[in-house]
C-alpha cells in the first residue's frame, strides 16, 4: 500500500527538470566561478499552513549549483564508503545512512550561516559534513579512532562540531527537539539574530516532547525552525501506519508550517531562507521535507522487508537529488557530462583517501576512558580516598 | 572578586594534615585500574602548598568543608544575618544571577508566583521574564531546553517543583545532561543546576515523597549534592552554579524553614566535601539531608548514655568524599549510615560498598545501614513515620554496633 501511495506521489514528481530552456553555446557560462544569478523554478509547489508559501522561483548561481553537486556527491560517496566499512566490520554498532536525503543538508547550508545552529538525530554524518566537517574526522569517528570528531568516544550517532554550531548527533528519538529549543532560547537570550534548525524524523514526530517544545517555542517566540525529515518510514513502520495525521507540517497546529520537496536542493534552500526570516520575526515554524532514504533505517536493517525494491529504485530513478542537479547543470550548460564525471571521480578519490587515512589513525589511549567526564572546576579541588596519590584525573 | 574563605572549620582542621599534601603524583591509569580501587574524583594536582585555608586568590576559589555550627560562624565573623533555608537558597541564587548574566532560572511557577517553596521569590521582578522563566508543565521539554541552552554557554538553574517530577525528564538528565560532555569529546560543557525538593514530607502521598538520589546516582557525568542547613544550602547553590559540570542539588521539603545565622560575606562550599557535624571517638555516623537532624537528636540521647558518636553530613552524594569518611573510619572503626533512601539501591547501599571496598581493614564491625523501608510512602501519618528512620532506631543501632 505504501508503494501505491508513494508511486502516486512520484507520478506527480515524474519530471523534475526545470522549465527554463537550455542556453545556446555562445552564452555558455564558465564551470565553477560564475556567481551571476540564475533563477530556477522548483518542480513542486510548496504547501503551506498558516502562512504564505514562498515563491517557487529560487535565486541561485552556477557556482552554487555546482557546489551542490560536489557536496552531494561527496556525501553520497561517504555514505557508500561507510556501508562497505560497516560490512567489513570496521564500523560497529549502529550506523544510520543518509544517502538519498543529501539535498536537505546542502540546501539548508546554502540558506544559512555557520552561526545558525543545527541539531539533528542520529542520521548525522552528512549534516556534519555540510557544517564543514572533514571526511577524515567523520571516518575516524565511525571507526572509533582518536582523530574522530568526538575523539572516538561518540560514534556514528554522536558527531558534533562546536565551532560550526553543529550540536549533534543524538541517539534517543526526539530528545534533540527540546535541546534545539534550548539552543533557540539561548540565541534569543543573547539577542543575536541567529536561528536554530532542529531536525527530526517522521517517527519522532509522534513524540510528546515535540509538542511540549513547540508550545514553549511558540509561547516565548523562540527563533526555532523544526524540520521534519519525512522519509516515510519510522524504522520499519510506514507513516500511514504510525501517524493519524501524516501532514507533519500541519501538526504544529498554531505554529505555521511548510511542506517542501526535500529531494530538490533548491526548494530546500528557498524554504530554509524563508523559514529563517520567519523565525526571526514571528517565532517558530515547522518545515516538512518530503525526502527518502535508499538504505534501510540502519545497517542492520535491509530496508526491503517493509518496502519493495521497485519502490526504492523508482525513487532513485525519478527523484534522486544528485541526478536532478546534474540535469540542471547540463541543461543550463554550466558543465559538461565529462566535467561532472571528472568531479565525481575526484570526490571518490577524496573519500577513498580519507578512508585510508582514517584507517591508519590510532585508537584512543586507555586513559581516555576517564577524560571528559567532568570539567576541572573553579579551583575547588577534591581527592580520592588517599590524598597522597592521584588515582585518576577526571579531566 | 575574591570570596572570603570560611575558616570556621577549626574541628575540620584537626583531621586535616597539611603534611599529607605532597604534590600528588600522576599515576598511570592502567596501574590504578589493576589495583581495582574505586576511582573517584581527583583534582589536577596543582600546588598542594597553596592549599592553605586563608589564601585569598582572585582566580582560585578555595572553598572549605565548612563546619556550619552556629557558634563557629558567628565567632569568626562577629556579624551575620539570620534567615530560613529557602531564603538562603534565594540569596545564593540572587547573588549568582547578579554576578553572571548567563545565569537564568527555569521551572514551573518560579517567576510570577515566586516559586512553590518561595526559593525564587522576587527574582522575576528583579531580573525580568527572560531570566526567570515560567515554563508550562513539561519537565522533559524544559529540562531538555535548559540543557540545550547550557550547550551554548548559558547557565540555567532548572527547578523541578518536586524532584519526583524529574522522572519525566530522566532521559534528558541521563543521556543529554550527563553524557554530552563525554560523547562530544569535551566540546560541550553542560553547566546546569537541577534542583528541587524531594524526600518524605508530611503526608504528601507516595508520588510526592520520592528520593530521586538513588535513581540518579549511576548516571555518569553528573554531580549530586544534598543541602541540609541554610549555611550549606547557600554555599552549595553558589558552587553548583559556578561549576562547569551538571550538578543536581537535592533539597528537602521539610527543611525549608530551618533558621540559622549565616555570614554576611560571600562564601561557597566545596561540592565534593563532606561536613563534620560533630566529632567523636566511638562510631562514625554518616548521613545527609533531613536524616542529619534525626541523627543529631539521637546523638543527644547517645551522649547521655555515654557514647561519643562522630556525625558526618556527607553532603556530596556523587562523588562521595571518601577522604573525610575514611579518616573518620580509621579513627572510630565503626560505621552507621542513616539515610532516607530506600533500602534497595540507595545512596546507603553504594556508600556501604565503597566503605567496605576501601576501608575494610579498619572496620571492627560490619557497616550498618539504616534506610527507609522499600515501600511507597503511605499517606497515614503513623505509617509514614514508620517508613523513615527515627531517632530511637538510630540509638538502638549504635548500641548494637558498639557492643
Amino acid at each position: 500500500m505504501a508503494l501505491s501511495r508513494l508511486s502516486l506521489r512520484s507520478n506527480r514528481l515524474l519530471n523534475p527538470s526545470t522549465t527554463t530552456a537550455a542556453l545556446p553555446s555562445s552564452l555558455r557560462r564558465h564551470v565553477s566561478t560564475d556567481t551571476t544569478p540564475i533563477t530556477i523554478e522548483t518542480a513542486v509547489p510548496f504547501e503551506s499552513h498558516l502562512c504564505d508559501a514562498p515563491s517557487r522561483s529560487v535565486e541561485t548561481s552556477s557556482s552554487e549549483i555546482l557546489s551542490f553537486f560536489r557536496d552531494m556527491a561527496r556525501m553520497r560517496r561517504m555514505e557508500i564508503a561507510a556501508d562497505s566499512l560497516y560490512k567489513s566490520k570496521l564500523i560497529r554498532g549502529f550506523c544510520h545512512l543518509y544517502d538519498g536525503q543529501e539535498a536537505l543538508a546542502v540546501g539548508m547550508e546554502a540558506a544559512i550561516t555557520r552561526k545558525d545552529a543545527i541539531i539533528t538525530s542520529y542520521r548525522d554524518h552528512c549534516t556534519f559534513l555540510g557544517r564543514g566537517g572533514e571526511l577524515v574526522d567523520a571516518f575516524s569517528e565511525l571507526m572509533g579512532r582518536k582523530r574522530g570528531c568526538s575523539n572516538g568516544k561518540g560514534g556514528s550517532m554522536h558527531f558534533y562540531k562546536k565551532d560550526a554550531c553543529f550540536y549533534g548527533g543524538h541517539g534517543i528519538v526526539g530528545a534533540q527537539i527540546p535541546l534545539g529549543c534550548g539552543l533557540a532560547f539561548a540565541q534569543k537570550y543573547s539577542k543575536e539574530e541567529f536561528v536554530t534548525f532542529t531536525l527530526y524524523g517522521d517517527g519522532a514526530a509522534n513524540q510528546g516532547q515535540l509538542f511540549e517544545a513547540l508550545n514553549i517555542a511558540a509561547l516565548w517566540d523562540l527563533p526555532a525552525i523544526l524540520v521534519c525529515e519525512n522519509n516515510h518510514y519510522g524504522m520499519g513502520t510506514a507513516t500511514w501506519r504510525s501517524a493519524k495525521s501524516p501532514a507533519y507540517f500541519k501538526r504544529g497546529d498554531y505554529v505555521p508550517g511548510l511542506k517542501v520537496d526535500g529531494m530538490d536542493a533548491l526548494a530546500v534552500k528557498q524554504a530554509c531562507k524563508f523559514a529563517k526570516e520567519h523565525a526571526l520575526k514571528n517565532g517558530p515554524i515547522v518545515l516538512e521535507m518530503d525526502t527518502y532514504r535508499y538504505h534501510g533505517h540502519s545497517m542492520s536493517d535491509p530496508g526491503s522487508t517493509y518496502r519493495t525494491r521497485d519502490e526504492v529504485s523508482g525513487v532513485r530513478q525519478v527523484r534522486d537529488p544528485i541526478e536532478r542537479v546534474r540535469k540542471l547543470l547540463l541543461s543550463h550548460d554550466i558543465a559538461t557530462e565529462k566535467e561532472l564525471k571528472d568531479m565525481e571521480k575526484e570526490v571518490r578519490k577524496e573519500v577513498d583517501d580519507a578512508v585510508a587515512q582514517a584507517k591508519e589513525s590510532p585508537v584512543p589511549e586507555p586513559s581516555e576512558l576517564f577524560t571528559n567526564m567532568y570539567v576541572k572546576d573553579c579551583g575547588v579541588e577534591s581527592f580520592g580516598a588517599d590524598r597522597k596519590e592521584l588515582k585518576v584525573t577526571l579531566a | 572578586m575574591a570570596a572570603r574563605i570560611h575558616g570556621g572549620a577549626a574541628t575540620a582542621l584537626s583531621t586535616f594534615n597539611p603534611k599529607k599534601l605532597v604534590a600528588p603524583s600522576r599515576t598511570n591509569l592502567p596501574a590504578a585500574a589493576r589495583s581495582s580501587k574505586r576511582c573517584i574524583v581527583a583534582g589536577g594536582g596543582s600546588d598542594a602548598s597553596k592549599k592553605s585555608l586563608s589564601v585569598r586568590h582572585s582566580q582560585k576559589l578555595i572553598a572549605n568543608a565548612a563546619v556550619a555550627t552556629k557558634a563557629e560562624t558567628s565567632a569568626t565573623t562577629g556579624t551575620g544575618h539570620e534567615l530560613l533555608l529557602f531564603e538562603a537558597l534565594q540569596e545564593g541564587l540572587e547573588e549568582e544571577m547578579d554576578r553572571d548574566p548567563h545565569v537564568c532560572v527555569m521551572g514551573e511557577d518560579v517567576g510570577h508566583y515566586g516559586g512553590s517553596y518561595k526559593v525564587t521569590k522576587g527574582l522575576a521582578d528583579k531580573f525580568g521574564d527572560l531570566r526567570v522563566l515560567d515554563t508550562p508543565i513539561c519537565e522533559n521539554a524544559f529540562t531538555g531546553m535548559g540543557i540545550g541552552a547550557a550547550m551554548t554557554g548559558l547557565r540555567p538553574v532548572i527547578e523541578g517543583m518536586n524532584m519526583g517530577f524529574l522522572l519525566l525528564a530522566f532521559n534528558q538528565i541521563s543521556n543529554n545532561c550527563g553524557m554530552l560532555h563525554y560523547t562530544s569529546g569535551g566540546q560541550f560543557t553542560i553547566p546546569v543546576v537541577i534542583r528541587g525538593p524531594g524526600g518524605v514530607g508530611r503526608q504528601l502521598g507516595a508520588e510526592h515523597s520520592q528520593r530521586l538520589e538513588s535513581y540518579f546516582q549511576s548516571i555518569p557525568g553528573i554531580q549530586m549534592v544534598a543541602c541540609s542547613t541554610p549555611y550549606n544550602a547557600k554555599g552549595l547553590m553558589k558552587a553548583a552554579i559556578r561549576s562547569e559540570n551538571p550538578v543536581i542539588l537535592f533539597e528537602h521539603v521539610l527543611l525549608y524553614n530551618l533558621k540559622e545565622k549565616i555570614p554576611d560575606e560571600e562564601y561557597i562550599c566545596n561540592l565534593e566535601e563532606a561536613e563534620m557535624v560533630r566529632p567523636g571517638e566511638h562510631i562514625t555516623i554518616l548521613t545527609y539531608s533531613r536524616m542529619r537532624y534525626h541523627v543529631m537528636q539521637a546523638a543527644k540521647t547517645l551522649v547521655n548514655k555515654g557514647y561519643d558518636p562522630e556525625v558526618i553530613d556527607i553532603r556530596s552524594l556523587k562523588p562521595f568524599d571518601l577522604y573525610t569518611i575514611g579518616n573518620s573510619v580509621k579513627k572510630t572503626h565503626r560505621v552507621l549510615i542513616v539515610e532516607e533512601c530506600m533500602r534497595t539501591g540507595g545512596i546507603g547501599a553504594s556508600l556501604t560498598a565503597a566503605i567496605n571496598e576501601n576501608f575494610h581493614d579498619y572496620l571492627d564491625a560490619p557497616v550498618m545501614c539504616l534506610s527507609s523501608q522499600d515501600v511507597p510512602t503511605p499517606y497515614a501519618g503513623t505509617l509514614e513515620e514508620w517508613t523513615v528512620v527515627q531517632p530511637a532506631q538510630i540509638v538502638t543501632a549504635v548500641e548494637q554496633l558498639c557492643q
